[in-house]
């Protein structure tokens, strides 16, 4: 007999065919799925109730995978092949890998993004991350009794087209459809309401095992915008046990410890940690393998001494996304707190404090992003209730745009711009008879191609020859849902098309992300002055080449002087367009122009009287008559 | 006679009920439907129409629209976990026979 969930009114689904979706939350130290049962949005837990599954992934020879708690408990005896925190590789290349070199696991660079070489053979973050994502499938849809229809996944906030691709990508081959990647903070609020009931700004303050990331989202209408994003992806939950751990070190005066020990002392360290925040002090107890006892009491003073240093380093990057979105602590109408170390309450307190208001709790942290990524994916798999048709819309967090003539950034899509969008600007060539055009599409807030970053490029060949700028090509931008760019250019006049999804090679850290929007900021009105520069360099360039095709075709028309003239004039404009400064290139600019003046008027004469010679008068129309009895 | 929630199905219900924010309880019903032919209806219900004959059990409002009673007289609603999976269950005398899964039976 299959198990029923209440629908809601009208909404019962036909036998054998429930929506059933789920929300997945693929951490980087733990993950989880969940979904809306009789319109509750919970987490799904394994056989032994346990709702966390430790992203953890152990290659055996033979091939068989192990996820979850048992490879992370026996992590250090095949560090190799047993890969944790894999969400740190994905859509990276090599080279964007912090502290590569302390990382135990045999990188492979593989161009686009790295490998990592196990005993199975040589692994994708994409496949060991599928391999995560298989378990919590198959655990789902056990506990749904069917086959899922789709799943909403999140990711942090700052992943880029990658990034967002590797994800959508290990989804694919672990035989999940994507219904939508979600922000992570944007979850949070959602799992909070935020999205239905509240307008305003809120900070997502999220403190994983290891990461640190904090966001500030302003909701309204139903829209989420990424004001800014910040954080530290070396702290966490972590740190907390570590510093405990050395302040038994130190307090017993331990000498070195074999690494048995140390992970037993690690592991009291965290429980001590787990349970001063429901008490004021904790016992730490231990036998070593060298026969000593480790008896000690920790309590929530000392506790929230060694860690004060921590904390406040987490104060530190939320200081910078408020001025980074250009904004004070006040302006924050809510503050969400997600990730298993928010319990503690020294951290309670400090954003409490900082924000002087009481930060939003009453949900499980470790739960709140996979709560609001199940409401998310019960909607889109149509299980709405009646007048709940609101769309949940996401943003672009940088700028699209492609290269011009110059290095110059033409932005398309601006960043903050609500998603899915898609929007289209046109183009044209620059030089005359040219039948292609290389399309370069970046990524950024600057203004010039160099300081942005390059996701893709591809060619329109084949526009059919005419004069610069006769040609109409339309280039148009679309980002879906997901937060993925696709770019198709299109010639107007003769319907010659290209297209290409992005799928950059390369991704870009949250620092980076961060370091770009601050450059732009920084460097505003010097890039003004660069692209004013490269504008008018561009523009002399096109100058000098339409007087020498002028010359070219039409050199009977000046005489040998004005002709030296201009040649002193074009040579002038084509040295100066070399420097930097554009009140000399468009001085030289503005000389050229007077000396091309009288040709260029003489050039138009001889094309009319081309155009009207052996036409009869009457031929030319009413219009034309008057006019030359007027005349 | 009529239809009745076990205590621990009735849990359930007030418990979504209530997190739910609104809801005057909880509809059962049957349509013609699915490889045996009927099928349960099983909604939260806002309101209450004219000719819906109700029942009350431990504490949650149980409406029936009077087509649906005389293939539900006698059942008796429980919650239930099979594995992983949890959900409501109908314990409905009238059913002769059901499709494997017993999502659609036959009176």
């Amino acid at each position: 007999m299959a198990l029923l969930q209440i629908a809601e009114p009208g909404q019962s689904a036909a036998p054998h065919e429930h929506k059933l979706a789920v929300g997945i939350d693929l951490g980087t130290t733990n993950s989880l799925v969940a979904t809306v049962r009789s319109g509750l949005s919970v987490v799904l837990s394994d056989e032994l109730g346990r709702s966390l599954l430790p992203s953890v992934v152990h290659y055996k020879a033979d091939g068989a995978t192990e996820v979850g708690y048992e490879p992370q408990t026996r992590q250090s005896q095949d560090p190799k092949n047993t890969i944790a925190s894999v969400k740190r590789f994905m859509g990276r290349g090599r080279s964007d890998i912090a502290h590569v070199e302390s990382i135990p696991y045999d990188f492979v660079d593989a161009p686009g993004m790295v490998k990592l070489r196990t005993v199975a053979g040589i692994k994708s973050p994409v496949e060991i991350s599928a391999e995560i994502l298989s378990v919590l499938r198959a655990r789902a849809e056990a506990a749904l009794g069917g086959p899922l229809v789709g799943a909403v996944i999140t990711v942090p906030a700052y992943f880029d087209d990658a990034q967002r691709q590797a994800t959508k990508d290990a989804a694919k081959l672990a035989g999940i459809s994507v219904l939508r990647l979600l922000n992570e903070p944007t979850a949070a609020a959602i799992a909070y309401g935020l999205d239905n009931s509240a307008e305003g700004i809120y900070a997502v303050y999220d403190l994983g095992g290891g990461t640190f990331d904090i966001s500030i989202l302003r909701l309204s209408k139903g829209i989420f915008e990424v004001l800014a994003t910040g954080g530290d992806s070396a702290l966490g939950g972590d740190d907390f046990d570590h510093r405990i751990f050395c302040w038994i070190l130190e307090s017993a005066k331990l000498a070195p410890l074999s690494s048995n020990d140390a992970r037993l002392l690690l592991t009291r360290a965290r429980e001590a940690k787990e349970y001063l925040t429901y008490h004021s002090e904790a016992p730490i107890t231990a036998r070593l393998s060298t026969g000593v006892l480790v008896d000690m009491t920790l309590t929530t003073a000392i506790f929230n001494e060694i860690t004060q240093t921590l904390v406040m380093k987490t104060i530190q990057p939320v200081k910078k996304a408020l001025r980074d979105a250009g904004l004070s602590a006040s302006d924050v109408k809510g503050v969400v707190m997600v990730g298993g170390a928010t319990r503690m309450p020294q951290i309670q307190r400090a954003v409490g404090e900082y924000f002087r208001q009481e930060p939003l709790n009453n949900l499980d942290p470790d739960k709140v992003v996979a709560i609001g990524a199940a409401t998310q994916a019960n909607l889109l798999a149509g299980n709405r209730a009646a007048g709940d048709d609101w769309l949940l819309l996401d943003v672009i967090p940088l700028s699209l745009g492609l290269e011009t003539m110059g290095g110059i950034v033409e932005k398309v899509i601006p960043r903050n711009s609500t998603i899915p969008s898609a929007r289209a600007q046109e183009f044209t060539t620059f030089k005359d008879g040219q039948t292609a055009m290389a399309i370069h599409v970046v990524q950024g807030e600057r203004e010039l191609v160099s300081d942005c970053r390059s996701l893709a490029r591809f060619e329109l060949r084949g526009i059919p020859p005419m004069v610069a700028g006769a040609a109409r090509i339309r280039v148009t931008f679309q980002v879906d849902a997901d937060g993925l760019l696709s770019v198709s250019a299109c010639e107007q006049t003769s319907g010659v098309e290209a297209s290409v999804t992005v799928k950059p090679s390369y991704g870009l850290s949250d620092d980076e992300i961060a370091g770009m929007l601050k450059d732009s900021m920084e460097h505003a009105k010097d890039d003004a002055f660069r692209r004013a520069l490269a504008e008018a360099q561009v523009e002399a360039k096109r100058l000098v080449e339409a007087v020498q095709a002028a010359l070219q075709s039409d050199g009977e028309l000046v005489s040998a002087g004005e002709r030296g003239r201009i040649d002193v004039a074009i040579t002038k404009l084509q040295e100066v367009a070399q420097s930097e400064n554009r009140r000399h290139v468009t001085l030289a600019m503005d000389d050229l122009e007077a000396e091309t003046k009288e040709f260029a008027a003489r050039r138009m004469d001889k094309s009319i009287r081309r155009a009207l010679a052996g036409r009869r008068v009457e031929e030319l129309g009413n219009g034309l008559e008057a006019k030359g009895e007027q005349a | 006679m009529g239809v009745t929630l076990t205590e621990k199905a009735a849990k359930h219900v007030s418990n979504y009920i209530a997190k739910r924010g609104k809801g005057v309880g909880l509809r059962l019903g049957v349509r013609t439907s699915g490889c045996s032919g009927m099928a349960y209806k099983l909604e939260f219900a806002d309101e209450i129409a004219a000719d819906d004959i109700t029942f009350q059990s431990h504490g949650v409002t149980v409406l029936i629209d009077p087509k649906s009673l005389p293939y539900l007289e006698g059942t008796e609603l429980d919650y239930a976990r099979e594995g992983l999976n949890e959900g409501f269950k109908f314990n409905n005398p009238n059913v002769k026979d059901a499709c494997g899964c017993g999502e659609s039976f036959n009176v």
